[in-house]
């Protein structure tokens, strides 16, 4: 392509290159902002945008010339970090335009990130358009390929179950209590030991809505001093078999060499219940609770294995997953490539031409014939004053629509002239 | 008229019936409303049927076996529509249609003959029975569904083995929440059904309770099965997987129960 728009990418991440080297490589806000000005003011450099998180440093670019400005982006991130570029070379990707485009829906539909479809890079996508935004970086073409990337990555969220799953031991048990029951909010977690990843757990879950808390200990000043933290109400380690019917939820994590939950112990308390289900989930080892309980109905008792296969499976799942967001993604780039080949505007204005020029020949022969009487001159004459009508008439529009097709809405005055000229017929 | 209505209700059921499974396996929202619709335009085309159809007989849905048939399929749409509004389960289409297609289906090999009109008290009676037997029969059908349902979903979490019905079905308190919501609405409205029938059993001189094996017992049957899972949840907390073993039992027995009964 030597015309029209070149859309190209230059980038290292998490896949490519070791933390060492992307710790240097990130741009800190106030470094995006002057850094967007002097990119931008580059005559080979029409827009930009730079995309810096933990895991990634890209910039997008729009440029005159594919090959020049993947180079003038390298050396951009080189110099501007005083890192050699024989250091960089090998770590630096760099794509052009389909590809370019492939690459940022894949970022932001989260297919490129560590955790696959973890929901927190579409924000920093957004966020360093937004950025690149408001220093006027951006034209038509990133503007419309960031807005259709989020757009998107929001088809691959809701169309595929690439988000739904969670891949860590506390998110999957709180996806599980909410298959038991529905909304936490009205439900209570019970604590049995204070081991920190119950409390994370029991974190997770207070975020999601549980209110009421019972932390119970064998020493009473540690559940009293976590049931403060969790605003929750401490138990005497003696009692909470007793207070058992109360939790909806129970979290055990105790350092106690046997069982200390049993099935009968359950039973009953199902029973004071009236049925009522109650979810187990046992992070201690060795277990605190017999898993024959899991046998009573309406109990549910998972232990940290449990979990763990859980979330393996469901790791496993996202990466299915990945690939129905790879046909969505496909789909995607094909729909604005398409767009994207009409910001050329040079094809079109070669067509807009030609029809013209069909015009004027066919009426100047039809009108020549009737008219034997003119010399080949005063023919001749003719033939170059309609030409030169409509070179006149043509002059200013083709001006124009060049001009227009850098600017936001290039695409209405391309399709409308196409329109106008009758040019896809 | 009514037989070309009931022919578009009939393919609509089917298709929406299929739409709803490939939405419970491969999660399209677009065929999910696409059946939705597909299960609004059954309705309505089976309205017109029904309508046409009582506007010549000059009666209710409610006297061959071919028109009851017709008239519980109708219901159960309804109460499906009003289901799907207030818990939004898009998945209860895949196992509720199913059905409706179903008695949809059999009521094609019924003798679409009318039937007889009895005089107007009776009338009375036998119209009540019907229409209160069939709500109920209708909400039943819905707690079948959420009985399969929490089955599927309470195996899932028991076994600790995940697959998608787990991420793609609600949680095991909605659909025991529905199920029992759906029974209390569908017992009592059965248990009066019952008792007009037993009216309408003496209004056309027979006694008020008739132990006929065949005819009466399977709804004693039914009513039982309903009736432990009603009060077994009041007194004593009955739940959970056994609720919905009940529901889907009761369910089992309606149909095969009616087959006799009519």
């Amino acid at each position: 392509m030597t015309s029209g728009p070149n859309l190209v990418l230059v980038g290292v991440n998490h896949k490519t290159t070791p933390v060492e080297i992307r710790e240097k490589l990130a741009f800190s806000q106030v470094k995006i902002e002057a850094s967007l000005e002097q990119l931008v003011s580059s005559p080979e450099i029409t827009e930009n945008i730079i995309l810096s998180t933990c895991n990634r440093v890209e910039i997008y670019a729009r440029v005159e010339n594919t090959d020049r400005g993947i180079q003038l982006l390298q050396d951009f991130i080189c110099d501007y970090h005083g890192i050699s570029r024989g250091t960089l070379d090998q770590y630096f990707y760099s794509y052009c335009d389909n590809q370019a485009v492939e690459h940022l829906f894949r970022v932001s539909s989260s297919l490129d990130s560590m955790v696959l479809g973890e929901a927190q890079i579409l924000g920093q996508v957004k966020d360093a358009y937004s950025t690149a935004r408001s220093f006027s970086s951006t034209g038509m073409v990133l503007n419309q390929l960031f807005e259709k990337a989020f757009n998107v990555a929001k088809k691959v969220r809701e169309e595929t179950g690439i988000s739904e799953r969670g891949v860590s031991i506390s998110s999957a048990a709180v996806e599980l209590a909410k298959k038991i029951f529905e909304d936490l909010e009205n439900h209570s977690v019970m604590l049995v030991g204070t081991g920190e990843m119950a409390e994370l757990a029991a974190k997770h879950l207070i975020s999601y809505g549980v209110k009421t808390v019972y932390v119970a200990s064998r020493t009473y000043e540690r559940a009293a001093a976590l049931a403060q933290t969790l605003n929750g109400c401490a138990l005497d380690f003696d009692s909470f078999k007793e207070e058992m019917h109360r939790a909806d939820i129970i979290i055990t994590s105790t350092a106690a060499p046997n069982f200390i939950i049993r099935k009968e112990m359950i039973e009953a308390a199902i029973h004071k219940r009236k049925n009522k289900p109650i979810f187990l989930i046992d992070i201690a080892v060795p277990r605190d609770i017999a898993p024959e309980v899991n046998e009573l109905e309406n109990v549910y008792l998972y232990d940290i294995d449990d979990l763990q296969n859980v979330v393996n499976a469901n790791m496993e799942e996202r990466q299915k997953e990945a690939e129905n967001a790879m046909e969505i993604i496909k789909q995607e780039v094909t729909k604005f490539n398409n767009w994207f080949t009409t910001l050329d505007a040079v094809p079109t204005i070669v067509e807009m031409r030609n029809r013209a020029e069909e015009m004027r020949a066919l009426e100047v022969d039809k009108t020549l014939k009737n008219m034997d009487h003119l010399s080949p001159e005063d023919k001749e004459t003719i033939q170059q004053l309609t030409q030169s009508l409509v070179n006149k008439i043509l002059h200013k529009p083709t001006i124009n629509l060049k001009k227009k097709t850098q600017s936001q809405d290039g695409h209405v005055y391309l399709k409308a002239i196409r329109h106008l000229f009758h040019l896809d017929d | 008229m009514d037989k070309i209505s009931f022919n578009i209700a009939l393919f609509s059921y089917l298709l929406a019936s299929m739409g709803y499974f490939v939405y419970l396996v491969y999660r399209r929202p677009l065929v999910a409303t696409l059946s939705g619709g597909l299960v609004a335009l059954g309705l309505l085309a089976q309205t017109v049927s029904i309508g046409v159809r009582s506007s010549i007989t000059g009666h209710g849905p409610y006297t061959t076996s071919y028109e009851v048939a017709m008239f519980l399929a109708w219901f159960m749409v309804v109460i499906y529509f009003l289901t799907e509004w207030k818990y939004k389960i898009k998945d209860l289409g895949a196992f509720v249609i199913p059905i409706v297609f179903f008695v949809m289906l059999v009521s094609v090999f019924l003798s679409k003959e009318a039937g007889l009109v009895p005089e107007s008290e009776v009338r009375f009676w036998l119209t009540l029975h019907r229409t209160l037997s069939i709500i109920g029969y209708a909400a039943f059908s819905i707690a079948f569904a959420a009985g399969i349902m929490y089955l599927i979903q309470e195996h899932q979490v028991k076994t600790k083995k995940l697959g998608i019905m787990y991420f793609r079905m609600p949680s095991l308190e909605v659909l025991d929440d529905l199920n029992f919501k759906v029974i209390t609405i569908g017992f009592p409205l059965f248990t009066l059904g019952f008792m007009t029938g037993s009216i309408w059993n003496t209004k056309i001189n027979q006694a008020f309770f008739s132990w006929d094996l065949v005819k009466t017992m399977p709804m004693v049957m039914v009513w039982i099965i309903y009736g432990l899972v009603f009060f077994g949840r009041m007194a004593t907390g009955l739940r959970g997987k056994k609720a919905a073993q009940g529901a889907i039992i009761g369910f089992v027995a309606v149909i095969g129960s009616y087959f006799l009964h009519i």
